[in-house]
């Protein structure tokens, strides 16, 4: 009964980090570093909240939270890819830049009730298959939706002919370039997909787990992110896994207080970090690094004919 | 591979971005001041009509807040004092500065430039700003400084706080009569004498009124991270609990009550908006009225150095309304307390007056006698009542 609470609630809070880290897998297989993704899960959050209290639609604040997203990463790909910026001090600066922008947009938002929200919808029949119907489909629609993009991206990314290219531009940009490709075109559609979907990580928070506008709510959810691009090595499967064991130590450790043991929040809070730090570490070694299959020209500007 | 003048060019975007993003905020918000990106504060829209009183020159006030005035919690009940002082004096101008980080360097910097600026009055709203609030105040004899929830004063420096646990002992009082499981949540922050002292008080309330209750305590180790409050919240509903009271600045605890068709009790503003049919009611914080009275007395030459430490009595706490799913008896129960406390018949003494045995059940404070003031509000204010589950993390 206990495993299934933690593991039920593991999932409910792993959602919002999913979606932003499927997100940032995109950009960075495309070879762009983006540490904005805080800024942009705010901008999903609130523009999700707003288009969501004006109409009273949820669907359509995920749609307006998927534009956020995106318009604020076009801000990044103008500035790394067609300007050959640096990718670090562009994404910290768009972080500063959401947080700042959604404060001051969302102040008449705060406190007000959402008219309308992805409450938790159990699948008929699904819902009752014992320990994994409460567990997997007991959860809201966005939950649903980020099932589904597991599956979808991981074949994208390796079983079709354009998730080659995606992962080819990340690896050897002068290759696609060579290819007769864009290397400039295709990374721009995967920092706006991969803005969207971190846009959509902050609704999954305005409109699923905490309906309402407050500043600042994702709370460093953002980078908690981009750390478990790391941990699950570009791979969305593992993003998936990650993700659940980050929403799964939130849940843990107030369960494990109330059931009195003595193991320090502190300590469960550091564990996924750490094991970020290991694949870092691993990832410094050429084999290990080409088994894990770190983006080579990741964080690199592409500029034709030059040699590197 | 590095291009130097394209990362130039990037860092003249940057800042144009990033001090775009701290700008706009003077203009129709409705709160009025904000600050720039350089640390100036622009001041609030308050001269709206020339004062009316003959004293002619308005009495400047300047608030220093720690948190954003949007977090629906602490900050934004500072702010909501710095609004209602507004309306209550004609002549008095105001300013504050949001999101100033508690380091020594930041928040001295802030209130020394407002200082400088001429403010007459300076409100410090948080614990960190104590030593920072004490130096700058030794250069600047002539102004009045007060700062919240600390121990430090000076000749032109007080200390303010209010004794919340007031109505969070009425709250309890409330939440008693509602549970039906005869267990109840707690979302907490941190475990600091102001927090534990705010459990103590509710569970006394609730074990008042049903003497067979238990409170659950949960750490959230944050005052701020609604999905992390929420999902303590979840835990203590797993367990059992059909009442969430929390300590903590956001109403994520009052969302999960609230999901489950169940019950809770909110802090620092009213907040039964975010869940409706959950929120009994909520203990509550009215800076207006304090702010309002320091003004005052600054303005007619009366004010001095003080430790102030309001009660209910004098309108610095007070507890929303109490919603209609609470019977009306109990209702009438909890109006009945709320006038003792309003009299100054009643208040945190009273609260805390023995016969009071701790978590293992041993008796803490005799019969008769009350915790004094100290013992409140100091590091001595490390054990639970009995009726707490849960323990403090040393």
């Amino acid at each position: 009964m206990l495993v299934i609470s933690v593991l039920a609630a593991a999932i409910g809070a792993g959602t919002a980090i999913l979606f932003a880290c499927l997100g940032e897998i995109l950009c960075e297989r495309a070879g762009i570093l983006n540490l904005g993704v805080e800024g942009m899960m705010l901008s999903g959050a609130l523009a999700g909240f707003a288009t969501t209290y004006g109409t009273g639609n949820p669907w359509l604040g995920a749609l307006a939270a998927l534009a956020a997203g995106g318009l604020l990463s076009l801000i990044h790909a103008l500035l790394t890819i067609s300007l050959n910026a640096n990718q670090v001090v562009s994404g910290l600066a768009l972080t500063l830049f959401g947080g700042g922008l959604t404060a001051f947009l969302g102040q008449p938002l705060v406190g007000l009730p959402a008219p309308a929200s992805f409450g938790k919808l159990p699948i008929p029949g699904l819902a009752a298959i014992p320990v994994l119907g409460p567990i997997l489909f007991r959860q809201d629609a966005l939950t649903y939706l980020s099932y589904a993009l597991v599956p979808l991206l991981w074949y994208w990314i390796y079983r079709t002919r354009p998730g080659l290219y995606l992962r080819a531009v990340g690896e050897s940009p002068a290759t696609v370039d060579a290819m007769g490709l864009s290397v400039q075109r295709l990374r721009y559609i995967y920092v706006v997909l991969g803005g969207m979907l971190a846009g959509l990580g902050g609704a999954a928070i305005s409109l699923a787990s905490n309906p309402g506008w407050t500043e600042n709510m994702t709370a460093g959810r953002g980078w908690i992110a981009i750390a478990l691009v790391i941990f699950a090595t570009w791979n969305p499967t593992r993003a998936a896994v990650g993700a659940y064991l980050f929403g799964g130590v939130e849940a843990l450790q107030f369960r494990l207080q109330g059931a009195g043991t003595s193991i320090s929040p502190f300590f469960l809070n550091m564990l996924p970090y750490l094991f970020t730090i290991i694949v870092l570490v691993l990832a410094t070694r050429e084999t290990v690094r080409r088994r894990i299959a770190a983006p080579a020209a990741l964080g690199l500007p592409y500029f034709r004919e030059e040699r590197s | 591979m590095f291009k130097s003048k394209s990362f130039r060019l990037l860092l003249v975007i940057a800042t144009l971005v990033l001090s775009a993003c701290g700008a706009p905020a003077t203009g129709d918000t409705g709160t009025g001041g904000n600050a720039a990106p350089d640390g100036s504060v622009a001041p609030a829209a308050s001269q709206a009509g020339a004062p009316a009183s003959s004293g002619g020159q308005a009495t400047k006030v300047a608030f220093v807040y720690v948190g954003p005035v949007g977090d629906a919690g602490w900050t934004w009940a500072h702010d909501q004092g710095r609004q209602a002082l507004e309306q209550n004096l004609s002549n008095v101008e105001t300013a504050f500065l949001e999101s100033v980080p508690e380091n020594p360097a930041d928040a001295e910097r802030v209130i020394r430039d407002f200082a400088q600026k001429g403010y007459n009055v300076i409100f410090t709203t948080s614990f960190g700003y104590m030593d920072p609030t004490v130096n700058v105040a030794k250069d600047f004899p002539n102004t009045r400084f007060v700062h919240i929830s600390g121990y430090k004063t000076a000749d032109n420096v007080s200390t303010a706080f209010g004794k919340i646990e007031e109505p969070r002992y009425v709250s309890g009082l409330i939440a008693g009569k509602m549970t039906k499981s005869n267990t109840l949540g707690y979302v907490a922050a941190f475990p600091i004498p102001e927090v534990i002292r705010g459990i103590n008080a509710f569970t006394l309330g609730v074990r008042k009124s049903n003497p067979e209750a238990k409170v659950n305590v949960v750490w959230t180790n944050t005052w701020f991270d609604p999905q992390k409050e929420r999902q303590a919240a979840e835990a203590l509903l797993d367990q059992g609990a059909d009442v969430i009271a929390q300590h903590q600045d956001t109403p994520g605890p009052q969302q999960a009550a609230e999901a489950r068709g169940l019950f809770g009790v909110g802090y620092n503003a009213d907040m039964s908006k975010f869940a409706p049919k959950a929120v009994l009611t909520s203990p509550i914080w009215n800076w207006g009225t304090y702010y309002t009275n320091v003004v005052k007395q600054v303005q007619a030459g009366t004010w001095k150095s003080e430790q102030y430490w309001g009660g209910w009595k004098d309108g610095v706490v007070d507890l929303a309304p109490i919603g209609t799913m609470v019977p009306a008896d109990v209702q009438q129960m909890a109006e009945a307390e709320v006038a003792k406390f309003k009299s100054g018949e009643q208040d945190i003494f009273t609260i805390f007056t023995g016969p009071i045995n701790d978590q293992s059940g041993a008796q803490k404070v005799p019969a008769g006698t009350a915790l004094t003031a100290e013992e409140l509000l100091s590091e001595k204010m490390n054990w639970f009542v009995e009726g707490v589950q849960g323990s403090i993390q040393q």
